[in-house]
């Protein structure tokens, strides 16, 4: 254990120096975990992670399954909180607010913090809606013009705007699953947060949708913060300007993607992109 | 190298032999289990037959009824009755109203069979021998109050001869229909035989003749006068039964269930109001009667045989299969959509009350319908609470003395009148299947409804 923690912390060091010529990591950090562990009941899913996310550029979790990426992934929007005997420790701070302070709102947080999961999962109601529900909820629309507006503004933005624009008012479960993820994110960004979390979210897509996803993602990076996890060490290559790998519930090595995926410094992370585990 | 190659042919076919012989196992397993399906299946459809099958050959009949067309002459004579009071000038409104009511008392104690035999005697061929008591068997006993009230509402009448169809007796309506024995001798025979003669005698020149007998739905229960016994005092108490039971067990029912479902912690003491809950959904209704008596008229002391109580009861009933079919719909919903409504910063009562519900509003519409259907054909715990009363009015409130649909079935079933209630206990079966079969349309088609808007 205490071996792992030098292991995390050599690997932090090496990431900051590492990040420094990295155009896209020298923005500010938005996101800092520190020892963030997580119990489910009497088992624990996560032991000390601790990772800086950095602003509008896509940070991505890789790591087999059972690992624990999308246990950190929820942790930031405290999706955990929802999961019975779910017990989380360490703190986690957005713009150097702990976002497990007794006296923060979850709901605000999470309108701060978006999320787009790995199954599509539109409301059971018109595109139009599934768009508007988040501002309609937070108050974010003064009229209906501005609700319009953003409606309008999120699906574009989306990437999804031309494909519907003709049929708002149908439900947004009879569109494709590619579509349906695009529309899932729209709905995400209708709110305007600064954080989208994905869990895989093209891992029930096909190569096509998975595709266009991605390249909204990189589109998306101009303005969102963004943390995806994702099962596929090509997609996090693609996407991505910053890699961490997870492994049993730990974090073994973060770092710029490129050197990740070129040059990783743990055996572990070798062998898992060599594809020997995972 | 040819070796192994047969051997592995020979072990080939020696494993499909035996997925073969399995295969020719599992195919007879499969049939009977099909043939003892199918076989339950047409067990099931053959007594439900046979229940709508005797239910409906008894019940029908009920539904048309002998009526007698009479030509009633509001003989001075006969009624021996000054004409009604009419108001003198400088006549106070307190007099004239002593007048009328003094004028009205003596209008309900005359005679008024007097009227009635004079009618019949009317239709009858002259010099038919028969005497007043057996000429006054033929129309039913409340023909003498429908002829009165008729001169109460228009005293002008006195001296005037109008047609009025009152209902024949419940035995002279046996008599048409067929159901007594004519070879019976007269001491086996309610009816005496100048009436039974002149009975076939009205039918024969069209005094008496059947119809749909609206009184089934018009009219309220009646001991002295079966033909005229309905069932409107029952189902008006069932229809408040009903809507006491929608008032309070759906919002109460459906709240406990979304609350135990979503917002309740999970604990020791939840558990123990889950495991009561079921528990209560099979408690023997009639322990729900006991309970009632003892709280809501023992304790309360609301009124007996009251609609409101039984609405209670049944409330206190139908609560269990409603919490529990709720949280079963609660349980349904796909934990994607409230990920998506919490990620979206929903709070938990918006991610229930914009999301969940809705989608599950139909299943919760059903449950809710057949628990309700299932209370309005209780019988047992409405007895205990004094709902088995007779009743000769219709309930204008839900404290007003009232029966219930099932009970009046179990009322008129123990009725001493045999011969005719047979038929009209199977015409109020009839009637409150009719009911639920109204009630569970009514839920699938609010179900497919929602479903399809969902």
């Amino acid at each position: 254990m205490d071996m792992l923690a030098g292991k995390v912390k050599m690997t932090q060091q090496t990431v900051n120096t590492a990040m420094n010529p990295t155009d896209a990591l020298e923005r500010q950090i938005r996101l800092t975990a520190r020892d963030v562990t997580v119990h489910y009941g009497a088992k624990q899913a996560l032991h000390g992670i601790s990772i800086d996310i950095p602003d509008r550029a896509v940070t991505s979790f890789i790591g087999p399954s059972g690992c624990g990426k999308s246990t950190f992934l929820r942790c930031i929007n405290r999706m955990n909180d929802t999961i019975e005997g779910a017990k989380v420790g360490g703190t986690i701070k957005l713009d150097g607010d702990d976002i497990y302070d007794p006296n923060l709102d979850v709901v605000e947080l999470r309108a701060r913090i978006g999320m787009v999961f790995q199954k599509p999962n539109p409301f059971p109601k018109s595109i139009y809606d599934n768009v508007a529900y988040g501002p309609r909820i937070h108050g974010l629309a003064k009229s209906k013009t501005d609700l319009d507006e953003i409606v309008v503004s999120s699906l574009r933005k989306a990437g999804l705007f031309e494909e519907v624009k003709d049929r708002l008012n149908e439900p947004g479960t009879g569109l494709s699953g590619g579509q349906q993820q695009r529309l899932c994110i729209a709905r995400a960004i209708a709110v305007g947060p600064e954080v989208i979390l994905m869990d895989e979210p093209c891992s029930a897509l096909d190569p096509i949708a998975t595709a266009i996803i991605e390249e909204l993602i990189d589109e998306l990076r101009e303005n969102y913060t963004i943390v995806i996890v994702t099962h596929s060490m090509q997609q996090a290559a693609r996407v991505s300007q910053k890699t961490a790998f997870f492994h049993l519930g730990n974090l073994i090595e973060e770092g710029v993607t490129e050197d990740i995926f070129t040059n990783p410094i743990n055996k572990q992370t070798q062998d898992y992109i060599m594809g020997r585990i995972g | 190298m040819t070796d192994t190659l047969s051997t592995t042919t020979n072990a080939s076919a020696e494993r499909t032999k035996l997925i073969r012989a399995g295969l020719r196992k599992r195919h007879l397993t499969e049939a009977i289990f099909k043939g003892f399906g199918l076989g339950a299946i047409v067990l099931a459809l053959g007594f439900v037959a046979l229940l709508f099958a005797d239910v409906l050959s008894k019940g029908i009949p009920a539904f048309t009824q002998s009526n007698l067309h009479l030509s009633v002459t509001y003989d001075p004579e006969t009624i021996g009755v000054d004409p009604a009071p009419v108001r003198t000038a400088g006549q106070s409104d307190a007099d004239f109203r002593a007048a009328n009511l003094k004028w009205q008392r003596d209008v309900a104690l005359l005679n008024w069979n007097k009227v009635v035999e004079a009618s019949l005697r009317a239709a009858a061929p002259a010099g038919f021998e028969i005497d007043s008591r057996q000429i006054l068997t033929i129309a039913e006993t409340n023909a003498r109050h429908q002829i009165r009230d008729m001169f109460v509402a228009d005293p002008t009448l006195l001296g005037k001869t109008i047609e009025v169809d009152v209902l024949a007796s419940a035995n002279a309506d046996n008599w048409v229909k067929g159901n007594i024995d004519r070879n019976l001798g007269d001491a086996q025979q309610q009816l005496s035989a100048p009436a039974r003669n002149l009975i076939d005698t009205f039918e024969a020149n069209g005094t008496i003749s059947s119809g749909f007998a609206w009184s089934i739905f018009t009219n309220v229960d009646s001991r002295a006068a079966p033909a005229a016994a309905g069932l409107a005092g029952a189902f008006m108490g069932s229809l408040y039964m009903m809507l006491v039971v929608i008032l309070l067990a759906v919002p109460i029912g459906v709240a406990s269930a979304i609350y135990l479902e979503e917002f309740a912690p999970k604990s020791r003491l939840t558990d123990l109001i889950e495991v009561n809950i079921n528990n209560l959904a099979a408690v023997p209704s009639i322990v729900f009667g006991l309970l009632g008596a003892a709280v809501f008229i023992n304790y309360l002391h609301l009124p007996l045989s009251a609609p409101l109580v039984g609405g209670l009861v049944l409330t206190l009933m139908t609560l269990p299969t409603i919490i529990i079919a709720t949280r079963g719909a609660l349980q349904g919903v796909s934990p994607a959509l409230r990920q998506a409504a919490l990620g979206m910063g929903a709070s938990k009562t918006q991610m229930v009350f914009h999301h969940v519900l809705p989608v599950t509003l139909p299943s919760i519409l059903t449950a809710t319908i057949i628990g309700v259907a299932q209370a309005m054909g209780e019988t047992a715990p409405l007895l205990l609470i004094g709902m088995n009363a007779f009743v000769a009015s219709v309930p204008a409130t839900p404290l007003d003395q009232a029966t219930a649909l099932p009970v009046q079935i179990f009322l008129w079933q123990g009725n001493e009148n045999r011969n005719f209630f047979e038929a009209r206990t199977s015409a109020a079966i009839i009637v409150l299947l009719g009911f639920m079969i109204l009630l569970n349309a009514i839920a699938i088609f609010l179900r497919t409804r929602l479903e399809k808007r969902a």
